[in-house]
């Protein structure tokens, strides 16, 4: 297959895994940002490839994992509804909130239903004019575009029946968070690959310079991974703190201005709460004023609704790469992807999710936690 | 629509579409069963209808099953909810090494289910049956209200007899042995999420839907020693080897390389973030056997045009504790069942 074949490749990940332990001369930790790289790391085992200097640890870039719980609650404060159809896409529907889930809700007859474009839900506005279809919009910049555009043929449609749930979070400001910790001890950053296609590269490169990190801007496959990781190790051991740009094949260093623009006429900067993280400023996206109509926050009057964490979840931690999920006391007993304490059991991408499915069972000689001598 | 063999007259043709008296015991009830199932299935031998059928079976020793067959659409690339049925009982009767003979059709009918459907749906049984050499002896017909059901289940249960000179089953299991995959994986679960969701994938991906008795047969045949067979349905791969590594404590290695995804599913896996290893097959099964055996078990399979492909996977790397790993790109790592339904994730 075209595309994924050649990024794949055993060859050629084992040359860049062994580039990376000519090269590498102390020790490091790189943090990759996105869920979807963490997933292909544990998946297909990169770490174990990896010389014993480098420690991956796992970023916050789980969109399902850092929406807000009090966010599913309003969520499915909204879809319990009678009037409304409640549209969202798949791995968020088992996203535990405070008490339920959404397809829990479902099961108790709020009509939930699973699009895979906020497109569909346009369609079953126009199509079910007596009801109120409520779209989640959760992710980072890479489903904004799609969401704001989804909101702006609603309004061009005057589909008044139309309506989004905002959760969206933006990457900058995340790892702008984890760099001023105290407890930071991250050397160097993976960004992610599909976020930068949309972004492109510029609002990293203030960050690499203030914090003196490097940033390489990184694919999903494991040759991609492992070439990051590459770029990023000769970054650290020649003292650089650059962005650069593994992912040439789809990020541009301007991004997709077209698609900015439709985020920017839709919606705009600010604060946002992050799950297990805390309050992030200007870290998140809503809607302009002059979308307000379109808001199920407001429509719905949900924005009272709050919630508390489970103690027993360390998900923060793991978001911010302090921990690793098999850390965690909970981890596989009383959190499990069947009964997830915490979303970052939940999605494919959600680190705990992925230790679970891929790490449980310590496969002989290679299925340990990523260098035990070096974990955080 | 064309329909060959019976069709239905009246008073079917009078109702286009199911009513409640379909099911309610009465005339309406009995001229459904004979014009649409008996017509098409047949009656047993010559013998009058009555409420259970007398059955012959060559060998003492009988394997029986049941399942229950529910999907939206009814109709998908290659296959319907029909065949689905035959091929899913006929196929559990095959995995204990067993010549699949007679089947019981039951249907739950919704209210407002076009005739024209359910007689499509019929024949394409009549014809899977025939294909299969099985017949349909016996069933039975609910009908509900409108919004209760989702225009037919089918149940059906079977009966055939064990051919098998052992035992087949995740016991006979051996250290050493090797896991053979009858073709490539996850076409049926796909062409049908396809077709739900209105996806069109570039190159239409049909199911693989069919029975499985004729490999097995051949596999039977060729002499090899079949330890394990197992049908690839919901769970995929993943979910057939870790039940049978749990169920046979042992550890069961495979290569992702060498288990085979036809490149148009591996690229809708790709896009809604689904592991080919979970999703749903119809028509292909995976085989433990004897590693010095394996050569000839998959030059058998490969006489079958359903298991063209067959390859070797794999093979039982040891006994103790029950476990599947994937050797990847970068290592070895577990495989486990999914949890839940796979879901598309976000981005």
């Amino acid at each position: 297959m075209r595309f994924v074949d050649e990024y794949r490749s055993s060859a050629d990940a084992q040359r860049l895994a062994a580039r990376i332990a000519d090269v590498v001369r102390s020790d490091w930790t790189i943090m990759e940002v996105c869920g979807g790289q963490t997933h292909s790391i544990v998946r297909f085992g990169l770490d174990q490839m990896l010389p014993e200097q480098i420690t991956l640890v796992h970023g916050p870039g789980c969109p399902v994992c850092v929406t807000p719980l009090e966010m599913i609650d309003r969520a499915i404060a909204i879809a319990s509804r009678p009037e409304v159809i409640f549209c969202s896409f798949g791995d968020m529907l088992r996203v535990p909130g405070s008490s339920q889930d959404l397809m829990s809700a479902k099961a108790s007859g709020a009509d939930v239903r699973m699009v895979y474009s906020p497109l569909d839900a346009v369609e079953l506005a126009r199509a079910n004019p007596d009801r109120e279809v409520v779209f989640f919009a959760v992710g980072f910049e890479t489903t904004a575009p799609a969401n704001a555009g989804a909101v702006e043929m609603a309004r061009v449609q005057n589909l008044r029946n139309f309506s989004v749930l905002v959760s969206h979070v933006l990457v900058p400001p995340a790892i702008t968070a984890i760099l001023s910790s105290p407890d930071c001890r991250v050397n160097g950053f993976l960004a992610a690959g599909h976020v930068c296609t949309i972004t492109g590269c510029l609002e990293y490169e203030p960050i690499a310079a203030q914090y003196r990190v490097p940033i390489v801007v990184t694919g999903f496959e494991p040759v991609d991974i492992l070439q990051g990781v590459l770029m990023c190790v000769e970054q650290l051991e020649r003292r650089r703190h650059t962005v650069e740009n593994q992912y040439a094949r789809s990020v541009r260093r301007e991004g997709n201005p077209a698609a900015m623009a439709m985020i920017g006429k839709v919606m705009e900067v600010t604060d946002r709460t992050w799950r297990g993280i805390g309050a992030i400023p200007m870290s998140g996206l809503r809607l302009r004023d002059a979308y307000a109509d379109f808001d199920a926050e407001r429509k719905f009057d949900v924005g009272s609704i709050t919630a508390q964490e489970s103690p027993d979840c360390i998900s923060g931690l793991v978001l911010q790469g302090l921990r690793r999920p098999n850390q965690c006391a909970a981890f596989g007993t009383m959190c499990t992807p069947e009964h997830p304490l915490g979303a970052t059991m939940v999605s494919s991408e959600g680190a705990c999710a992925a230790y679970y499915r891929y790490r449980r069972t310590p496969a002989a000689g290679a299925a340990q936690p990523t260098h035990a001598g070096h974990q955080p | 629509m064309n329909i060959e063999g019976p069709v239905c007259p009246v008073p079917l043709s009078r109702y286009p579409a199911i009513v409640m008296a379909h099911g309610g015991g009465g005339r309406l009830m009995r001229d459904l069963i004979e014009n649409a199932f008996i017509s098409a299935f047949g009656a047993v031998g010559d013998r009058p209808a009555h409420d259970s059928a007398a059955l012959d079976l060559p060998t003492a020793r009988i394997a029986f099953t049941t399942d229950s067959f529910l999907i939206r659409p009814l109709y998908f690339p290659n296959a319907d909810i029909g065949e689905l049925a035959v091929y899913g009982t006929v196929n559990d009767l095959a995995m204990g090494g067993a010549r699949p003979l007679y089947l019981s059709a039951s249907f739950i009918l919704e209210e407002g289910l076009p005739v024209d459907t359910l007689m499509r749906v019929v024949q394409s049984m009549s014809r899977a049956a025939a294909d299969t050499g099985v017949a349909i002896v016996t069933g039975d017909t609910k009908v509900v209200e409108k919004g209760r059901c989702d225009g037919m289940y089918i149940t059906t249960a079977g009966v055939g007899s064990l051919e098998c000179v052992g035992t087949i089953g995740p016991a006979e299991v051996r250290e050493g042995d090797t896991v053979i995959v009858s073709g490539d994986l996850g076409r049926h679960g796909i062409a049908v999420m396809a077709v739900r969701e209105g996806f069109a994938f570039g190159t239409q991906i049909v199911s693989d839907c069919a029975p499985l008795w004729d490999p097995v047969q051949a596999l039977l045949a060729s002499g090899a020693e079949v330890h394990c067979l197992r049908d690839l349905t919901r769970g995929g791969l993943a979910s057939a080897l870790v039940e049978i590594a749990e169920s046979a404590h042992i550890e069961v290695t495979v290569t992702e390389e060498a288990i085979p995804v036809a490149d148009a599913v591996r690229s809708a896996c790709e896009i809604l973030g689904y592991d080919p290893l979970h999703v749903a097959n119809e028509g292909r099964f995976v085989a433990f056997v004897r590693s010095d055996h394996a050569d000839r078990a998959i030059e058998a399979l490969r006489t079958c045009a359903v298991s063209a492909d067959a390859v070797s996977i794999g093979r039982v790397t040891a006994r103790g504790e029950g476990r599947v790993l994937l050797r990847t790109v970068g290592g070895l790592r577990p495989v486990d069942m999914l949890s839940g339904e796979q879901l598309p994730r976000i981005c």
